[in-house]
This record gives structure tokens, C-alpha cells and sequence, in this order.
């Protein structure tokens, strides 16, 4: 069974390349013929976790593996880490900065955007160490 | 399935092959194959862009041409509210519209009175909760079928309210029909057009089985003989009764004006406009209630098939807006929308899409990857596709191959010719002196 495994990088700090690689994931899903509703679950929770990597990650590495019933993507930074995620899994709660804020991001939608497209999240977070989210939405 | 219908077309004798066209392509729909530019059909939306595009003028779009006109006994002209900002200032409304109808026509019904009618059905529709928001006008039909192609997951968005043209159309037909006891069949309705979407629209309308237009005068083709009328026009003749309001849907942001609400967004130009569809399928655009999106710069006064500047004819449309009232004369006709509400809807064409079976489409989505890291990435079109990425997947299609890249033809060539030099430098036996 043939699957497709994409890298991407993730820049830390750069808005303008963020969410290249989830508009590019978007487009291959199309090219696989996946239904519109999916891949908007798809792009919308990866778009979430690419822009947290970039404003709270240092940036980092997105691997995208697409199967034939499901798509499995892993958002690897190593940024400063969540001390409490349930905390960030609720909506508004944002550690982002004025700066960033100012430029409508960090509005505290990240996480539970996230869970709400996701069909299984799953979220591997060490403090000082980094963040791994794995989103898997099926087909 | 009949097959896909679409107005913009090739003039093979002027077109040179220049790749120009393919890279402007919105959809990626035209390819250049032995040195002709091809449009592949069910991409194609009719934006019109490669004709903008193209030095040679080789891009056209198919036309109805006027003598169309004759095959009915009754004949009605429906203007598209782009036509007026075509002329000199010094022409009024009342000018054009007359000089418009002494070509040949026995009435004129303005296609701006009928926008006013849409928009008083779009302002009903916006105070509906459940219907699906932002609401995507649905006045532009390249953006329709760009929906249909690329976004699939706007097509709850769309307006689905018939457009002014048709609107104008089945409304002359009946008044006509009262009025002077006409046989509806024997009523043909002409729409003067900016563009070959609308074309398209007619011949295979989307939202229903046939228009209620009857053929397409492109503004290209009839500027002329207006203008000749022009000469001789009588300045007693009332015929404008359109509002400033429905002028105004010539404009970008005309439409969306009309409605009464902050709440709206304008965007034109066929890039601009996949931008921000790319934000609203994604979810990323509040507190914006209808979208106006128009496939040409400046909305259709920028048409493909006008003629004046657009940024000339938008100073012209402003004068002939400042000289009507607000809304219609006669004022609006009251009905309920329901009468212009889509029959049926549009649907997804995935025309994108690799392989029918999921599997399949993986492989060679995989494929496709593998032949792209392969390939130089300079975008070049010499291959006739519009980038590398084009040319990958066209490899996959089965549709091109690997050596039509300038660069792996060399790489092979160079390869073959050491090969060359190598076996050159081989004797045969018999001859070889040293042994
Ligand atoms: S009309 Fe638009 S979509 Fe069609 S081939 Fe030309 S540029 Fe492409
Ligand atoms: S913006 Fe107007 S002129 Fe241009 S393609 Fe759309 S309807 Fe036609």
C-alpha cells in the first residue's frame, strides 16, 4: 500500500511563509480526490498548528503522511513547551504576545481549533523542551 | 454527460506558441503542444485572462455575431450596465441606449434595472439565518465555475439567485408578451456582454436546463455600429430608467455597495479573488456577511471584451451615476425573491483530481512528487506546461514526458554523447593496431 510522506520546514517568526505547507497538504488532498468537507478539517488543523509552531515554537518541522483512509500530520517544535495544556485547550486562553495579537493571531483558537477538526489529536509537550502535535483526521 | 461548454477559444493561425497564456491561467487549463497553445476544456472557467494576455490576439471567444438577431421576429436588447462607461462622457444614458436599439432591436430592457431587483432579493436573502454565510455573489459566473473547479467547499456560499441578465430577460419577455400580445417564442432577448463567461452562462447555464437569453453580443463586436448611431441620436427619446445603484454593478464593489451593510467584502481580479476564497475555506474571514467577488480588475468594466481603459470607463459610469437617481424611476418591481432562486444547484467538477480510485491517486500523486524533485524547478513553460510542478503531473496524465524539459533533454543528449565519444574511442578488432 503506497502512502505519500512530505516535509516541510517551519520558520520561526516569518507569518509570511506560514501556512504554506498546510495550503500545500490542501492541495494534494484535492489531487487525491478527498472529499471538500475532510480537507477542510485537514487544512484548518494544520493551518492552527504550523501558526502556533511559528509564534510560540521557534518554528520547526511538519511531516505529512497521507494514507489511502487517512492522513496523519506531526507538527515537531522546539519551542519553550506548554506547562498547562488543558489550560491551553481552552478557547482564548493565549500566551501570545501583544505584538503578535495585534496582527490577529494568537487569539487563543490554536489548540481548541484543533481539537475540533482533528479526529484524534494528540499532544507530546516537555517544558524547555518542545512540542509535538500529531493531528490524524480520517477520510 | 454532455461535454463541457465553454466560450473562450483559439485562433490557431495567429497563435505562436509563446507560452505567455499558460502561466496567467487561474485553473492551469491551457497547455503549448506542437507550437500551438491548447485549452484543456473542463478546466477552463472563461475568465478571459489569456486573452488580456496574449501579444498575438489569438485568444477569442466564440460569438454569436449580430445576425443572431434575425431568427426571431421580436427583438429585445438587454445591455450589460459595462456598456455605458464605453463612450465619451458627452453621451447620455439616453444616447446610448437609443442609439443602442436603432441598430436593429424593437426594445430595450437595461440589464442595471434588473441588478436592482437582485439586490433587493440578495438584501432579503441576508437577513435569512439559515442560509449558509458568507454569502459568495453569484453575479460573476468565471468565479461560479472557479468554485466549481478549485473550492468545492464554497459551493453552499454561493448566491443562488438568477443574475441580472437573466432576470432582465424573462422580464421583457413577459412585459413584452402583455404589452403588445406577442407569442413568447417569437420574442428573442440579446445580451451585450463584457466578457465570454457570460457567453458561456447562456449556452450551458448552470443553475438550470436554458437561459432566457437568446444569444450574446460581445461589446467588442458592436462598439462600432453604436458609435455610428451615436451621430444622429435624438435627444427627446426617454429610454434610461435604471438607478445609479444598479449602474453600479459595472463597478467592483458596485454590487455589494447596494446592500446596506457594513458587513460585506469586494475583491476583484481572477488571483485576488482565489486568495481570499483560500481564507474563507479556511475559516479565516469574521464578521463578513456577503462577498462580492468579480473575475476581471475593477469588476466588468474591466471585461475581456470591452474597449475602453477600465480606469477611463469607470470615471464615464461615475457620470452617467451621478445623473440617475438612486434606485429605478419606475422603482423596483415588488416581488417576493423566491421567483429567482436557482432551481437546481452547481456542482464539484474535480477536474484535479488524479485517479477516480483514492489508491490509485496516491500513486501517482507519489509518482508525481518523485518526477518533480527530478525536474530544475526554474518554471521555465519551455516544456509547454506551466510550471514544473504542471509538467509533473501532466507526465503522470499521460499527457507529456520527461524529455519535453529542455534541461533532462540536454542532461540525456550530453549523456548519450559520451556514450558517443566513448564507443567512438572503441576499434573494432580487426583494425585496432596495437594488439
Ligand atoms: S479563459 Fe481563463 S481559465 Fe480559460 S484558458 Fe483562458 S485563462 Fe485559463
Ligand atoms: S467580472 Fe464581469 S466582465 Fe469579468 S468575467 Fe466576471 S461577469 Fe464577466
Amino acid at each position: 500500500m503506497s502512502t505519500i510522506k512530505l516535509k516541510y520546514e517551519i520558520p520561526a517568526n516569518d507569518f509570511i511563509i506560514a501556512g504554506e505547507a498546510s495550503s500545500n497538504v490542501k492541495n494534494k488532498l484535492t489531487q487525491i480526490g478527498v472529499s471538500a468537507d475532510i480537507i477542510k478539517k485537514a487544512a484548518i488543523s494544520m493551518y492552527e498548528a504550523e501558526i502556533n509552531a511559528v509564534i510560540h515554537g521557534n518554528g520547526g518541522y511538519a511531516y505529512v503522511e497521507i494514507f489511502s483512509d487517512k492522513v496523519v500530520i506531526k507538527i515537531v517544535d522546539s519551542g519553550p513547551g506548554i506547562p498547562d495544556v488543558e489550560q491551553a485547550m481552552q478557547e482564548g486562553y493565549s500566551t501570545a504576545p501583544d505584538k503578535i495579537r495585534e496582527m490577529g493571531f494568537g487569539a487563543g483558537m490554536g489548540l481548541p481549533n484543533m481539537k475540533k477538526y482533528a479526529d484524534k489529536l494528540e499532544i507530546y509537550t516537555e517544558v524547555g523542551k518542545g512540542t509535538t502535535i500529531i493531528i490524524t483526521v480520517n477520510f | 454527460m454532455k461535454e463541457y461548454f465553454h466560450s473562450v477559444n483559439l485562433d490557431k493561425d495567429k497563435c505562436r506558441g509563446c507560452t505567455n497564456c499558460i502561466k496567467r491561467c487561474p485553473t492551469e487549463a491551457i497547455r503549448v503542444r506542437k507550437s500551438k497553445a491548447q485549452i484543456i476544456n473542463e478546466r477552463c472557467i472563461d475568465c478571459g485572462e489569456c486573452i488580456r494576455v496574449c501579444p498575438y490576439h489569438a485568444k477569442t471567444a466564440i460569438n454569436d455575431g449580430l445576425d443572431i438577431i434575425n431568427n426571431f421576429k421580436y427583438k429585445v436588447v438587454l445591455p450589460a450596465p459595462s456598456l455605458y462607461g464605453q463612450f465619451d462622457k458627452k453621451y447620455s444614458r439616453d444616447n446610448i441606449l437609443f442609439a443602442l436599439k436603432s441598430i436593429g432591436f424593437d426594445y430595450v430592457f437595461e440589464v442595471a434595472k434588473a441588478a436592482e431587483i437582485v439586490s433587493e432579493a440578495t438584501r432579503q436573502l441576508l437577513k435569512n439565518n439559515e442560509i449558509k454565510k458568507p454569502m459568495i455573489s453569484s453575479a460573476c459566473p468565471a468565479v461560479v465555475r472557479l468554485i466549481q473547479v478549485r473550492f468545492p467547499g464554497l459551493i453552499d456560499n454561493i448566491v443562488k439567485l438568477e443574475s441580472p441578465m437573466e432576470v432582465a430577460a424573462k422580464i421583457a419577455k413577459s412585459e413584452i408578451h402583455e404589452k403588445y400580445n406577442i407569442p413568447m417564442d417569437d420574442i428573442g432577448a440579446f445580451f451585450i456582454s463584457p466578457c465570454a463567461a457570460k457567453a458561456t452562462s447562456v449556452k450551458s447555464p448552470y443553475e438550470k436546463q436554458k437561459s432566457n437569453v437568446d444569444g450574446v453580443i460581445f461589446i467588442k463586436d458592436i462598439y462600432l455600429k453604436i458609435l455610428s448611431a451615436l451621430n444622429n441620436v435624438d435627444n427627446t427619446k426617454k429610454l434610461a430608467e435604471a438607478g445609479a445603484d444598479g449602474i453600479d454593478w459595472a463597478n467592483s464593489g458596485g454590487e455589494s455597495g447596494a446592500l446596506g451593510t457594513e458587513k460585506v467584502l469586494s475583491v476583484d481580479g481572477i488571483h485576488n479573488v482565489i486568495k481570499i476564497f483560500d481564507e474563507i475555506e479556511a475559516d479565516r474571514l469574521s464578521d463578513i456577511e456577503f462577498v462580492e467577488a468579480l473575475s476581471c480588475t475593477g469588476g466588468c468594466l474591466g471585461g475581456p471584451l470591452t474597449l475602453t481603459n477600465v480606469f477611463i470607463a469607470k470615471t464615464t459610469q461615475k457620470k452617467h451615476m451621478s445623473e440617475a437617481s438612486k434606485k429605478s424611476i419606475n422603482g423596483i418591481y415588488k416581488r417576493s425573491y423566491k421567483d429567482l432562486v436557482w432551481t437546481s444547484n452547481v456542482e464539484y467538477k474535480p477536474v484535479m483530481k488524479l485517479d477516480q480510485n483514492v489508491s490509485k491517486a496516491i500513486e501517482k500523486l507519489e509518482m508525481l512528487e518523485k518526477l518533480y524533485e527530478e525536474l530544475p524547478g526554474l518554471d521555465c513553460g519551455a516544456c509547454g506546461s506551466p510550471n514544473c510542478r504542471a509538467l509533473a503531473e501532466d507526465i503522470v496524465r499521460g499527457t507529456a514526458n520527461e524529455t519535453d524539459c529542455i534541461f533532462k533533454l540536454r542532461e540525456r543528449i550530453r549523456g548519450l554523447a559520451e556514450e558517443m565519444v566513448e564507443l567512438g574511442g572503441k576499434m573494432p578488432p580487426v583494425m585496432d593496431r596495437d594488439k
